[in-house]
């Protein structure tokens, strides 16, 4: 049918249909230009902005009285650590067992299901996780704590670390797994120490991404682990985070805030993107 | 559960089977049994919070679905004093943000995609569909906070110049107090945000295309856009549609860049640069405020909403997307 437009075509017009061409490879060409241009003025807005406010105060100090100059936000640092450690336990442990069984027991009548619910889970909205984890853990402790923060990020984790470990594991050519058969060796053994091996540095590289994913949400915090401008190192407490203080600290009046959050900005972007970029890179090569 | 996983079929093994070869001796080793429990429990972990989710998000939802029935729904009121809820306004705003993102952001996106497998020499499209997919890896509150520097005054710049316009200023669907915050500017950053997702998915069904589709066309004479318009787009169709989805469950469930630069006014939208806020805003911008167990209950009910629309989209964006490429994609 396209065939029979195209050789009606093909005969007639012809300056118009090379104008048409010429003008929609420039629109091509200008629509990759358009998409990069946010990344471009976001990542210069934010160097430009933040590396003045960048110092080891930011990294060390408490933050300064709403108003006045200087402090930083050291709490917050430690606490995305502290909440990124929580939600790795949860994410990891549950994800990647999810994706072993994912991808080492297709015939397990209960696979399917697994699968359809940890993509359905990708889809939802980590604010609404968020809701789920203050229910669980924010409710029956009676006051916001850190907990139910991590809480919160390791079950957003938890699909894209199931997906990973699942494809990497059944990139594994069978053939390895039979010479561990082969060799006498029990399933389990076959698994922990051949097969998982071999997919690592993929499960590596799915676990990464999927915190430095986590590292940025702020969306499920707001009411889990809540924030806090003090030091705290008791997860049963409210507990303070970097995202968190980029929302609260750039919808703030003060000036000095303004650029703690354009400081803070810039820290978890270098973060996520030198992460992204390092994993990529290194296993990348590894890879191929 | 320490049952041992049988394969059904006795034939001997051929590829996947192979997996069970260690099953074919009817008592298992200790370890092995072991092993299984743990694995099937850490996989029952993920059926536990799909559940455990589903049923908190109903039993919090559930007095103001009782108290308000399917007017919670269409009420337009939300108003935490008189405790009178209706989710309406937030309903409407997160279509409309979703949807005028995608109208901005998938053209673009499959501009870009068609430019990185099409159009670009190798050395440049490595890096360019690398760059679009860090897109995706800036954090929500990033943009917001770009949103409110950056993107506001100039969206804020815009509204001047549409009120000083003796023309423009009439005209009711462009009237805003121009404070930069709103509608607009939550697409523009909404298109920004969705780009990388609809894209990289675009990208990856286009490379699926046979090249015997291409050469057929070429071969006809037809130019490289008519390859691409004829042969090449409807080809990749119901995967880049897959991809759309799957971008637009993005914006849906979209929260912190949303929150911080829509205005959050609970009321209806009006006109393009109107103030509102959309189900996600709303819960970010109130949960930790609502004192009464109605105000609560209403923005739990309101996540449940949003929980049920966005595994419904994304579930039919997998399965596009699957039909069209079985191994490895998405």
């Amino acid at each position: 049918m396209s065939v029979e437009r195209l050789r009606a075509r093909a005969g007639t017009g012809r300056t118009r249909r090379r104008v048409t061409d010429a003008l929609a490879t420039t629109m091509i060409a200008g629509a990759a230009v358009v998409v990069l241009t946010p990344l471009v003025l976001i990542l210069i807005y934010l160097v430009g902005r933040g590396i003045g406010s960048i110092d080891l105060a930011f990294f060390t100090q408490l933050p300064a009285p709403a108003g006045e100059a200087g402090g930083g936000v050291a709490q917050a640092v430690v606490g995305t650590l502290e909440l990124l450690a929580l939600a790795s336990v949860i994410g990891l442990v549950i994800g990647i067992g999810t994706g072993v069984f994912v991808a080492e027991y297709p015939e397990h009548p209960l696979v399917p299901t697994v699968r359809v619910l940890s993509d359905a889970l990708i889809g939802v909205p980590a604010i609404v996780m968020g809701i789920v984890a203050y229910a669980l853990l924010v409710v029956p402790l009676r006051h916001f704590n850190g907990l139910s923060g991590g809480v919160s990020l390791g079950f957003i984790m938890i699909p894209y670390v199931v997906r990973a470990t699942d494809e990497v594991m059944r990139l594994v050519p069978n053939v390895v797994r039979e010479a561990g058969f082969a060799l006498g060796l029990p399933r389990w053994r076959v698994v922990l120490q051949i097969v998982i091996p071999s997919a690592a540095s993929g499960i590596v590289t799915g676990a990464m991404l999927a915190m430095a994913r986590v590292a940025g949400e702020a969306a499920p915090l707001l009411f889990t682990a809540f924030g806090n401008q003090y030091w705290n190192f008791d997860p049963l407490k409210p507990v303070a985070a970097l995202p968190l203080v980029i929302y609260t600290y750039s919808i703030s009046p003060y000036d000095s805030w303004h650029r703690l959050a354009s400081a803070a900005s810039l820290v978890l972007v270098v973060f996520v993107l030198v992460t992204t970029l390092l994993i990529r890179l290194v296993f990348a090569r590894r890879a191929r | 559960m320490d049952r041992p996983i049988r394969h059904p079929s006795p034939d001997p093994p051929s590829g996947k089977d192979v997996r069970d070869l260690s099953r074919r001796r009817t008592r298992l080793p200790v370890g092995d049994r072991l092993f299984d429990l743990i694995v099937l429990l850490l996989a029952g972990c993920v059926l536990l919070i799909t559940a455990l989710a589903a049923f908190e998000l109903i039993k919090g939802g559930a007095p103001a679905m009782r108290r308000y029935g399917i007017g919670f729904l269409t009420g337009t009121t939300w108003d935490p004093v008189h405790q009178e809820f209706g989710a309406l306004p937030f309903i409407v705003g997160t279509l409309v943000t979703s949807f005028g993102a995608l109208l901005i952001g998938v053209p673009l996106a499959v501009g870009a995609a068609l430019f990185v497998s099409e159009y670009a020499p190798r050395w440049l499209a490595e890096p360019v569909s690398y760059l679009v997919e860090l897109l995706a890896a800036i954090p929500s509150v990033v943009y917001g906070f770009w949103g409110i520097f950056v993107l506001a005054p100039v969206v804020r710049g815009i509204q001047l110049d549409i009120f000083r316009s003796a023309a423009l200023r009439g005209i009711g669907f462009l009237r805003s107090t121009p404070t930069g915050l709103g509608l607009f500017t939550a697409i523009i950053i909404l298109a920004v945000m969705i780009i990388p997702y609809a894209s990289s998915v675009a990208r990856d069904v286009l490379r699926l295309v046979p090249q015997d589709q291409r050469e057929a066309a070429y071969a006809l004479g037809a130019t490289r856009w008519e390859v691409m318009r004829h042969a090449v787009l409807p080809y990749a169709r119901a995967g880049i549609m897959g991809g759309v989805l799957l971008s637009l469950g993005r914006a849906l469930g979209e929260t912190m860049a949303v929150t911080m630069v829509i205005g959050n006014r609970t009321a209806i939208v009006h006109g393009l640069f109107g103030q509102t806020a959309t189900m996600a805003s709303v819960i970010a911008n109130e949960f930790t405020e609502a004192t009464t167990r109605a105000h609560l209950s209403s923005l739990i009910l309101v996540g449940l909403i949003l929980f049920l629309i966005t595994i419904l989209v994304n579930l039919v964006a997998r399965v596009l997307i699957r039909r069209l490429a079985p191994e490895g994609l998405a």
